[in-house]
């Protein structure tokens, strides 16, 4: 108690970049933090400076919905980010950080014969994957939900059913950010906030220097881990990648009374609702489908997000929005992530997160510092090797968020 | 943010009024290898600047013209129905 006045630093502020690392990690967003804190953590290398143009945790880090589930269509993607609830429901735990991790229930709506088929088909495969999942009808999905308008005849899109995912809930993304932040820093490895990547220099099928806008840096190895600007700090070493970048939207209503203990997902009606701790309504929509780097939101978004949660809710008629953003996404032909090695030896990315890339933050820290630190692709991101592009071999995720299929 | 287009048939419109194709790419050969076409499919340069791109007047005409856009800025800088072949977009 004596001391809860103090000014602590959550880590240590950095003066000069050192001139090598062994690691050099760009972008200070959830994966860039998670995998600087395993490569501590696991392997030891502390040798290891996290690169942020910003602040951290300013990009997708700090504009998501803070959704965490696993129920994905695929084995390989069901399996991925199973790994990845797992390592966050201990994650807190381990960093001494409370991050408010909520394993609410996670509810995807069914609204026509088609998607109650495809829910019955993603159970299935998230059951065989050892995963709880299972489709329920409306009278538990009203005893789960009691606040949302279930039975209405007027809907436009009437409940059928859903996909009921209990592990599934939301987490305080700003604090998986500072709390890894914390971690990594104690295990010795530097964040270098404000500090740009203008270039990179490759010879011999290797990254040799990083320009940065605080001098020239060299490293063992170099990750990519920047979201929306993927495409851009890969052109630095000349290494294609199959990615657009576009704005995901949210925004969030004034506070109200606790209504809503589960998240409630809709692909028809594109939207995403949760009721946050501090009560107010967080709602999310679909990608734009145009591909843009500003990170501006349109009035059309609020129209629609607004008008399709009200056919839910209909109690938040007079409730006025409080704020509303926009996010990058880098979305990827399959809606799976491409993660690992690229042709340049000691390069590699985390890239393709489109609307999912948060809840995977863990996994991919853990598979990335295995990667750096065994020289070897570990089995659980194999299926997301760039390469799969120029092979046609694409891991189909139909059960992304906020993307029409 | 939100912009207008405008479409070389109809005039200004708001840009939910088009359906939006994606960057210009250049074709393929005529029998690419599986790695040609996996780069054709799939590969996009995504740029942060200028990007030449097609865009359908979905609620409209229902043509599809080109448009020069800053991705940065959102700024349209120009719009135009494809030329003929020969050119970069030419499906010929």
């Amino acid at each position: 108690m004596l001391d809860i006045f103090r000014h602590r630093r959550m880590w240590r502020r950095q003066r000069d970049l050192k001139p090598a690392y062994d690691v050099v990690i760009i972008g200070g967003g959830s994966h860039g933090l998670a995998a600087a804190y395993y490569l501590q953590k696991d392997h030891g290398i502390r040798s290891v400076a996290v690169l942020e143009k910003r602040y951290i945790g300013s990009g997708a880090a700090g504009r998501n919905t803070t959704i965490l589930r696993s129920n994905y269509k695929t084995p390989e993607g069901a399996r991925f980010y199973d790994a990845s609830v797992k390592l966050y429901e201990n994650l807190g735990k381990e960093l001494n950080f409370n991050l408010l991790f909520s394993q609410c229930g996670h509810l995807t709506l069914a609204h026509t014969d088609r998607a109650m088929f495809v829910m019955a088909n993603r159970a299935e495969v998230n059951r065989l994957q050892g995963i709880d999942s299972r489709v329920i009808y409306p009278e538990e999905i009203k005893r789960l939900a009691p606040a949302m308008q279930v039975e209405n005849p007027h809907a436009t899109y009437p409940i059928m059913g859903a996909l009921y995912h209990p592990p599934g809930g939301i987490i305080r993304h700003d604090a998986v950010v500072w709390g890894l932040a914390r971690g990594a820093d104690r295990g010795g490895v530097e964040i270098h906030q404000d500090t740009e990547v203008q270039s990179m220099e490759r010879s011999n099928g290797r990254v040799t220097k990083i320009h940065t806008n605080r001098g020239t840096i060299s490293a063992g190895h170099v990750l990519n881990c920047t979201a929306g600007w993927s495409t851009l700090i890969c052109d630095m070493v000349g290494v294609p990648l199959p990615i657009t970048t576009h704005i995901l939207q949210a925004c969030v209503t004034e506070p109200v009374k606790p209504l809503l203990d589960v998240v409630i997902v809709s692909s028809q009606m594109h939207v995403y609702i949760s009721q946050t701790d501090r009560g107010e309504f967080l709602m999310g929509a679909e990608i734009e489908p145009w591909t843009t780097y500003r990170m501006q939101g349109t009035l059309n978004f609020l129209q629609e997000v607004t008008r399709h949660t009200l056919e839910l809710f209909p109690q938040l008629e007079r409730a006025r929005l409080l704020r509303s953003w926009a996010g990058l996404c880098d979305l990827s032909p399959d809606y799976s992530p491409i993660l690992g090695q690229t042709e340049v030896e000691n390069f590699h990315v985390s890239a393709g997160w489109g609307t999912y890339g948060f809840k995977a933050a863990p996994i991919v820290g853990k598979t990335l510092a295995e990667l750096v630190a065994t020289n070897r692709t570990p089995d659980l991101i194999a299926p997301f090797a760039v390469e799969r592009f120029y092979e046609d071999k694409l891991v189909s995720e139909l059960a992304a968020a906020a993307v029409s299929h | 943010m939100s912009f207008l287009l405008t479409c070389p048939n109809c005039g200004t419109r708001e840009v939910t009024d088009f359906g939006f194709g994606g960057e210009i790419s250049a074709r393929p050969t005529a029998r690419p290898s599986l790695r040609e076409l996996g780069e054709y499919n799939y590969f996009r340069r995504n740029v942060a600047g200028v990007q030449r791109e097609w865009w359908f007047h979905r609620s409209g005409c229902r043509a599809w013209f080109i448009a020069e856009r800053d991705t940065v800025t959102n700024e349209v800088l120009l719009t135009e129905l494809p030329r003929g072949p020969g050119s970069p977009e030419s499906v010929a």
